[in-house]
């Protein structure tokens, strides 16, 4: 069937700089540049482009520039050339549309309309490069209260991990990414003091030694699901629902299935690994407190479990149930959490601002006096630290970044993550590609971001004249609001700028 | 009943806080002898500019001997019905044993004052519906602030009380006569509020049962302070970082019986770097108080002195941004907010230091005053002008 679908990019190549490498056709994963042999020529089939800036970047000449398709429809509101060339494709292919990364559409930011505040006159701003700034978080379940005997602290803590800085990497799974990226989120991740996330895709037996800074997930498909798995990690994670598509299960096509896939998931190779939609031993929350307390069982009661959920309507309520059935910590992932394969019209309707489920969840735990019960984790287009401080002033322990990590690895959210041709090697199993992330390199670029957002995290927390992170977690007092309702005011529990 | 708008009386423009700063100063004998409340006026008109006006006041403990056993109400009154209407609520929960009003006199800078009564009280048993006593007063106390117009408690202890108002604390000595009073415990306090006209209820000391405190500082946590209390049942109406503090005691040392020296550790806990230093047992102590109490940590600068029966405690945040003096003269410890304050009344003293941040200073009825651990700066001596 002829196409009726233009290019979404044109690719401009200046002659006179282009010296014929070829790096453009090798580099591209997606068949953009050929090189004709008989006219010395290099040609593009821009309709393949997908603006993932592989050839832009790796181009030893700098001869290239690709630019967005002008594409003049007539101007239209309602029929956007998004909204066009989405019926475009299903009229020719008669499926459900796919798509990678989270929900590009305009639903409001609310970190863009939260200030943080700073110190005047009153009280002294604090100068982290002169004073010590301790970003140091522990995640798991507290109790109300400490308790002395005659010979000291008879009070015991359930099971806590510490995090140098309250930036953890989120579910990414083997199979997803490649193992490359693994393990540079691992290492990253034991070099800064933080974890890093298995995703539901089990753990590859080269990544144990990471076991300390590591979070295994429990999904609906239980991929890689063993004792060994659960008792090698820091924190259990139970996977209830997923930012990016919430209430709908996982699709990993065979092809990625590779022989080192099969066996961490411990699936046949090349067998589609589907995970159901919800885990069907969990119908209810009795059956979540049965699931949390079997995982806490064989591990002994010696690693928090943390139950993750999609931000949704009924989140205060949902995550109070979650921690009367016995999570250490709760994961929320909002509207604009990210997948390497959702439906698109999922991706794009479902869910709620993690913003607002932060904080009305906060609210209601303290509201019922269990927050201390459990510590509270947030995912979902976290995307500096700015957002960082706002999220912990809002009420997070701590936030998870899967976007951001990758954005460090390479990845230009081309949104091509499931078709498995990532050019930048990240979102891929084919061996040819994974080679394009160097674990020494990404571990490299994953640590700086950490570092240099730990450093932005003290110039802020020191602005506001405060030394320690517990401080200005659910401090909303240093939030405001600009360009809010009173509705969405109230929610956030955030006054308005000014006032 | 109609909640009363304290918080809109107090915090007049509705900040996120009261903000104030000011001088402090606190005197106790730990041999128990009572002394009149002269060295304590000096003292803290000595340190008159640190204040602006709008708020001094003081706590004295060992007060009311003759009295010991009842709990002393000092209650403000704005009316003579507001009056009216609480003397008939105290008679209803408890057993009036004495009520007179607050002796005073004309001082010039004092205007407009409240009408300030005194009653001792005993708890209805047969109110209590089984409630603790002290419960049962706090509860009462809380009652008449946030329900009742046109009163409002400064104190509710046994064997002490607060006078306190608007002006420089000199003046309220002086309105109120405080130099016929005696007492083996003062605290004083002398106020500059930056947000708030001033409002009788709002000057320091605060106190709830006997616990006092009068603080120096604006506390960068307050925001998370109040919400972790919140969870607990404390209603922060008056929107100060001091009403915090009174509350974080109450909640620590009355309902978590946690001893003074741990509560500092949790108000102004060591760093994370010190923790690692520490031996296997200390570690797990502070880490454990860190995890738990995080939320109560005091973020900012503040120095504050607690009282209650028989002991002071002076504290600062643990990168001591607010100042603290300690003197030692025989058996009377002073703790202030400037050591010129100390050496008026007492030029001669044994000892006088600057202690470390989050270092508590506590003074306990009957125990000699123990050697601190650590100061950030012995003064030996001082030159003769």
């Amino acid at each position: 069937m002829k196409t009726y679908l233009p290019p979404k990019f044109i690719v401009e190549r200046d002659d006179s700089r282009c010296i014929r490498c070829e790096v453009c056709v090798n580099q591209c994963t997606f068949d953009v540049h050929s090189y004709d042999t008989e006219d010395a020529e290099l040609k593009s089939h821009e309709e393949n482009c997908v603006g993932c800036h592989r050839c832009v970047v790796f181009c030893p000449t700098e001869a290239l520039t690709i630019r967005g398709n002008p594409l003049d429809y007539r101007e239209n509101y309602n029929w956007r050339p998004e909204v066009i060339e989405d019926i475009i494709k299903q009229s020719e292919t008669g499926g459900v549309l796919l798509t990678g990364m989270g929900n590009d559409k305009s639903y409001r930011i609310y970190w863009d309309h939260l200030v943080l505040n700073a110190s005047q006159v009153t009280n002294p701003s604090i100068d982290p490069l002169r004073e010590p700034m301790e970003l140091s978080t522990y995640l798991g379940q507290k109790p109300d209260r400490v308790e002395f005997g005659s010979h000291g602290l008879t009070t015991e803590l359930p099971p806590q991990v510490k995090l140098e800085v309250p930036v953890m990497f989120s579910a990414m799974s083997y199979g997803a990414v490649s193992l490359n990226v693994q393990e540079s989120l691992a290492r990253a991740a034991t070099e800064m003091g933080t974890l890093w996330n298995t995703g539901e895709g089990g753990l590859h037996p080269k990544l144990y030694k990471y076991g300390d800074n590591t979070i295994v997930q429990v999904a609906s498909g239980r991929f890689g699901v063993h004792p060994e798995y659960l008792n090698v990690a820091k924190v259990v994670e139970i996977k209830i629902g997923q930012g990016a598509k919430p209430g709908i299960g996982g699709h990993l096509p065979g092809e990625k299935v590779s022989a080192e896939v099969s066996s961490t998931r411990m699936i046949p190779k090349g067998t589609d690994a589907l995970s159901p939609a919800p885990q069907h031993d969990i119908y209810s929350i009795e059956d979540l407190a049965q699931l949390v307390y079997a995982l806490k069982e064989a591990t002994n009661y010696t690693k928090p479990v943390a139950v993750k959920i999609a931000a949704v309507h009924n989140s205060a309520a949902i995550a109070s149930g979650m921690v009367r059935a016995g999570a250490d910590i709760i994961v929320l992932d909002g509207l604009r959490g990210s997948t390497g394969a959702a439906p698109k019209i999922i991706r794009d309707n479902v869910g709620i601002p993690i913003e607002l489920a932060l904080a009305s969840v906060d609210d209601r735990l303290r509201q019922e006096g269990i927050r201390n019960q459990a510590s509270v984790v947030i995912a979902g287009g976290i995307r500096n630290s700015g957002d960082v401080a706002k999220a912990i002033a809002l009420g997070a322990d701590a936030i998870y970044i899967g976007t951001a990590a990758l954005v460090a690895l390479g990845c230009t959210l081309c949104q091509q993550c499931h078709t498995g041709k990532c050019a930048w090697g990240i979102c891929t199993t084919d061996p040819w590609l994974t080679k394009r992330v160097n674990p020494d390199i990404g571990a490299r670029r994953l640590s700086n971001l950490l570092r240099g957002w730990s450093l932005e995290l003290k110039d802020i927390l020191g602005g506001m004249g405060i030394n320690a992170l517990e401080s200005l977690r659910g401090n909303r007092l240093h939030l405001r609001g600009v360009g809010l309702t009173d509705t969405e005011l109230e929610i956030l529990g955030v006054r308005m700028a000014g006032s | 009943m109609k909640l009363k708008e304290l918080s809109r009386i107090n915090n007049f423009y509705h900040d996120d806080k009261v903000i104030d700063a000011c001088s402090i100063f606190g005197m106790m004998d730990t041999s128990g002898n009572r002394f009149s409340g002269k060295p304590v006026v000096e003292a803290i008109a000595n340190m008159h500019v640190r204040g602006n006006g709008l708020g001094g006041g003081f706590a004295i403990y060992g007060l009311y001997p003759e009295y010991a056993n009842y709990y002393a109400f000092h209650i403000m009154y704005l009316s003579r019905e507001g009056q009216a209407k609480v003397e008939d609520f105290l008679r209803h929960k408890f057993h009036v044993i004495d009520a007179k009003e607050v002796p005073t006199k004309p001082t010039p800078g004092i205007v407009n004052p409240p009408l300030v009564w005194r009653y001792f009280l005993e708890v209805k048993v047969e109110e209590s519906n089984g409630q603790s006593e002290g419960d049962y007063v706090v509860d009462r106390v809380m009652e008449i602030n946030t329900k009742m117009e046109e009163a409002f408690v400064f104190s509710s202890g046994k064997n002490m009380a607060v006078f306190k108002g608007v002006g420089y604390p000199e003046e309220i000595a002086e309105y109120f006569c405080l130099e016929q009073y005696e007492g083996y415990l003062w605290t004083a306090h002398g106020r500059f509020p930056t947000n708030t006209p001033g409002w009788w209820g709002g000057a320091h000391p605060f106190n709830i049962l006997d616990w006092t405190v009068i603080h120096n500082g604006e506390i960068s946590s307050y925001g998370i302070n109040r919400r972790y209390l919140e969870q607990f049942g404390y209603n922060c109406t008056m929107q100060t970082d001091t009403e915090v503090v009174a509350y974080v005691v109450d909640l620590l040392i009355r309902r978590h019986g946690l001893p003074v020296e741990i509560v500092a550790k949790i108000l102004a806990p060591p760093f994370w770097s010190y923790i690692e230093r520490c031996s296997p047992k200390e570690q797990k102590l502070f880490r454990t108080l860190r995890q738990v109490y995080g939320s109560l940590l005091l973020n900012g600068p503040f120095t504050v002195i607690i009282a209650h029966q028989g002991e002071m405690i002076g504290l600062t945040d643990r990168i001591r941004l607010r100042p603290l003096t300690v003197g030692v003269k025989e058996s009377v410890l002073y703790l202030s907010s400037e050591e010129s304050a100390i050496r008026l009344v007492s030029p001669d003293l044994d000892r006088a230091w600057i202690p470390m941040g989050g270092e508590p200073i506590v003074g306990s009825l009957g125990k000699p005053l123990k050697p601190e651990k650590a100061s950030v700066a012995e003064i030996k001596s001082v030159r003769k002008c």
